[in-house]
């Protein structure tokens, strides 16, 4: 199910699993993820808090420390397996290839040192050693995300959240990587400095071309902005699919309960339900389907086996409805 | 629409703190001559960013703060003027406070009857221990926490973050309240289990009789359960009304910002819409002027010298700007 690039998909992974190893036993919170993404892509990823979102991005970025790591699978970034690698091999990849931008920008950049010094420590420890590239290159990439370069002096606390957060994407594209991570970069942000990063963001990949994988709680967000949407619950992918058919069609039953717990600023108000119960407990999910407990079209089945994926119209949906579709992965 | 009765209403409140040393000069104006009506079984809405001085507003309403200048009527008396504990005891419980982290204003060594009874008996000093138990499993299993005797017994951290939500909403009802103010009471949570507290609320307005201050920066979730909205910028009040014909008709360019940056799944896509410069409010020492115009594509001269006041341009509809009240047709976004 590729967007009908013919170029070699930048990231493929695999049956990725990843687990937390506590005292009272095994939790997996990634449970055999598959995808691939291409150039350019932007593929968002929307679950709630603990459906593994995160460890999934940290999973595929290499940076899970323990307790939690990678069970299974492989992640191979431009051809390269990744998982496995050591840190001095994982080091020359990591931010000039790949970079990650992290939810609160806050904690991510260093308080005592200003942006510049920061952008700068970054490009010395990839070996640019040139003064004066450094500092064109950090203005440039500063000027990018509209930063006047001058905040290249400033101190994180002296910038606003929405300019520290596009410091911080400023950061991630020093190198122009291939591939952007972001992990809920602007859940700290309110509605406006939201809308205005979101479509920065948009315009900086049509611009440079490297693909994203946006991971948010908020799938309104990146209605707009993905071109393929995967919705997890409870460690797995429930439903993956082209952004605009999943929200104009959505097949998963839990999909459908996301989509009518947002109240519409338009149009007519009418009375919504969410969706009862909450999420499993992963260290013993349900035997059957994960979501079975919650959902509103749950059948024998569900709760006995759990079910695969299963192709419907180029989406792929988690759920015995759909189970005439042949199973498969991506 | 008739108005209900009025319930609590404020007059040029103002909060101004003192920042940087004790021998600084400099204030910063968190809110500035506010003035809000709330009447009964009313849901109203607070709208703003962060930092606009919705929660302080909160927190003056709750008497955590004292005013810098301005009035709280409450049921048509001053709140100034209530002096004696009891008087202040009576209004606490009238008006309670839902904050908006579930997981940090539950005590953590305390099942969660402790605090929903320690309240009851504080504030309800003539129920006998089994009418306090009997009361407790009653809000309880209002807020849709059942079965009450059981959930009662549980530590917080048993309870899921919608759960300890409606905790938070049972302690608030217990005191039989006029009016609760809900502090961003569903951020913290996730979407799916968001609508359920939401609807909580219109059935708590429905059933209960109780008004609820609704403060948010989900101006949607605003729309979906409030009666009126107030729309604060920079610690003033930009726009007010009925909810429907507030964003039916926004007036002021903020309110119109706030709505063209919503995300909405359903609605075409529409990247075209204008960002803005967003330029963060000065609210440190502020100089007259419209506190927006920084970032108001559609600010003349007069928005910098003087400060809008709000101005009522459509039955029980206010904005504070200049460029409305002159009659001109505002779209500065969307």
């Amino acid at each position: 199910m590729s967007s009908g690039s013919a170029s070699e998909p930048v990231l493929v992974v695999r049956d990725l699993s990843a687990e937390y190893v506590t005292d009272r036993g095994v939790v997996g919170a990634v449970d055999n993820v598959s995808f691939d993404l291409d150039p350019s892509e932007f593929l968002g990823i929307v679950g709630e808090s603990g459906c593994g979102k995160s460890t999934l991005l940290f999973a595929i970025a290499q940076l899970l420390a323990p307790p939690a790591r990678i069970s299974e699978g492989s992640v191979a970034f431009k051809g390269q397996n990744m998982v496995g690698l050591t840190d001095r091999q994982l080091a020359a990849v990591r931010w000039k290839n790949l970079s990650v931008v992290m939810q609160s920008a806050m904690n991510a950049l260093n308080p005592v040192k200003s942006i510049g010094a920061q952008f700068k420590d970054a490009m010395r420890a990839h070996g640019v050693a040139d003064k004066a590239h450094i500092a064109d290159r950090s203005a440039e990439v500063l000027r990018m995300v509209g930063i006047d370069p001058v905040h290249l002096k400033s101190y994180p606390h002296q910038l606003s959240g929405g300019m520290r957060q596009r410091s911080m994407i400023a950061m991630a594209m020093l190198f122009t990587p291939d591939l952007v991570i972001m992990d809920e970069p602007t859940s700290a942000l309110d509605v406006v400095a939201q809308r205005s990063l979101m479509v920065q963001i948009k315009e900086l990949q049509d611009e440079l071309g490297f693909a994203v994988i946006f991971v948010t709680h908020d799938m309104s967000l990146v209605s707009h902005f993905s071109d393929r949407l995967m919705v997890m619950y409870a460690g797995q992918v429930a439903e993956f699919g082209p952004t605009r058919q999943v929200f104009d069609a959505p097949q998963h039953p839990y999909t459908i309960g996301l989509m009518d717990a947002f109240p519409s600023i338009r149009g007519p108000r009418v009375p919504l339900t969410g969706i009862p119960g909450s999420p499993p407990n992963l260290a013993s999910p349900p035997p059957g389907c994960r979501f079975a407990p919650r959902c509103p079209k749950v059948m024998t089945r569900c709760e006995e086996e759990p079910p695969e994926l299963y192709h419907v119209n180029g989406t792929l949906v988690r759920c015995f409805l759909h189970a005439d579709g042949e199973a498969g992965h991506d | 629409m008739t108005e209900p009765p009025m319930l609590l209403r404020t007059a040029g409140l103002t909060k101004h703190f003192r920042i940087g040393g004790a021998f600084s000069r400099h204030m910063l104006h968190a809110v500035d001559d506010v003035s809000i009506s709330i009447g009964e079984r009313q849901i109203v809405a607070l709208a703003g960013e962060s930092g606009s001085g919705k929660s302080t507003l909160a927190r003056l309403l709750a008497r955590l703060y004292k005013p810098t200048s301005g009035e709280i009527l409450y049921q048509g008396k001053p709140l100034s003027a209530a002096r004696s504990r009891s008087d202040l005891l009576r209004y606490r419980g009238d008006v309670p406070m839902v904050f908006q982290d579930p997981f940090a204003s539950i005590n953590p060594v305390f099942r969660v009857s402790h605090g929903v009874l320690r309240s009851l008996k504080l504030h309800r000093p003539e129920l006998s221990a089994d009418q306090r138990r009997e009361e407790a499993e009653r809000v309880f299993e209002a807020v849709g926490l059942s079965p009450a005797a059981e959930v009662l017994q549980r530590f917080p951290h048993e309870l899921s973050g919608g759960q300890r939500q409606r905790v938070g909403f049972a302690q608030a009802l217990a005191l039989r309240p006029k009016l609760i103010l809900a502090d961003e009471p569903v951020s913290m949570l996730d979407v799916s289990i968001r609508i359920g507290l939401l609807n909580l609320m219109t059935q708590l307005r429905d059933e209960q009789g109780v008004s609820i201050l609704y403060i948010t920066h989900d101006i949607a979730s605003a729309r979906y359960v409030s009666d009126r909205l107030i729309v604060m910028y920079a610690g003033r009040i930009a726009e007010q009304g009925p909810s429907e014909e507030v964003l039916a008709s926004p007036r002021h360019p903020y309110t119109q910002l706030l709505l063209s940056a919503v995300p909405d799944p359903r609605a075409p896509l529409t990247i075209g819409a204008e960002t803005d410069r967003g330029e963060p409010p000065r609210v440190i020492d502020p100089t007259p002027g419209c506190r927006f115009r920084w970032r108001c594509p559609l600010a003349i001269d007069e928005c910098s010298q003087v400060t809008p006041e709000l101005s009522e341009l459509a039955p029980d509809h206010d904005a504070a700007c200049h460029v409305a009240r002159s009659g001109a047709e505002v779209k500065a976004f969307g």
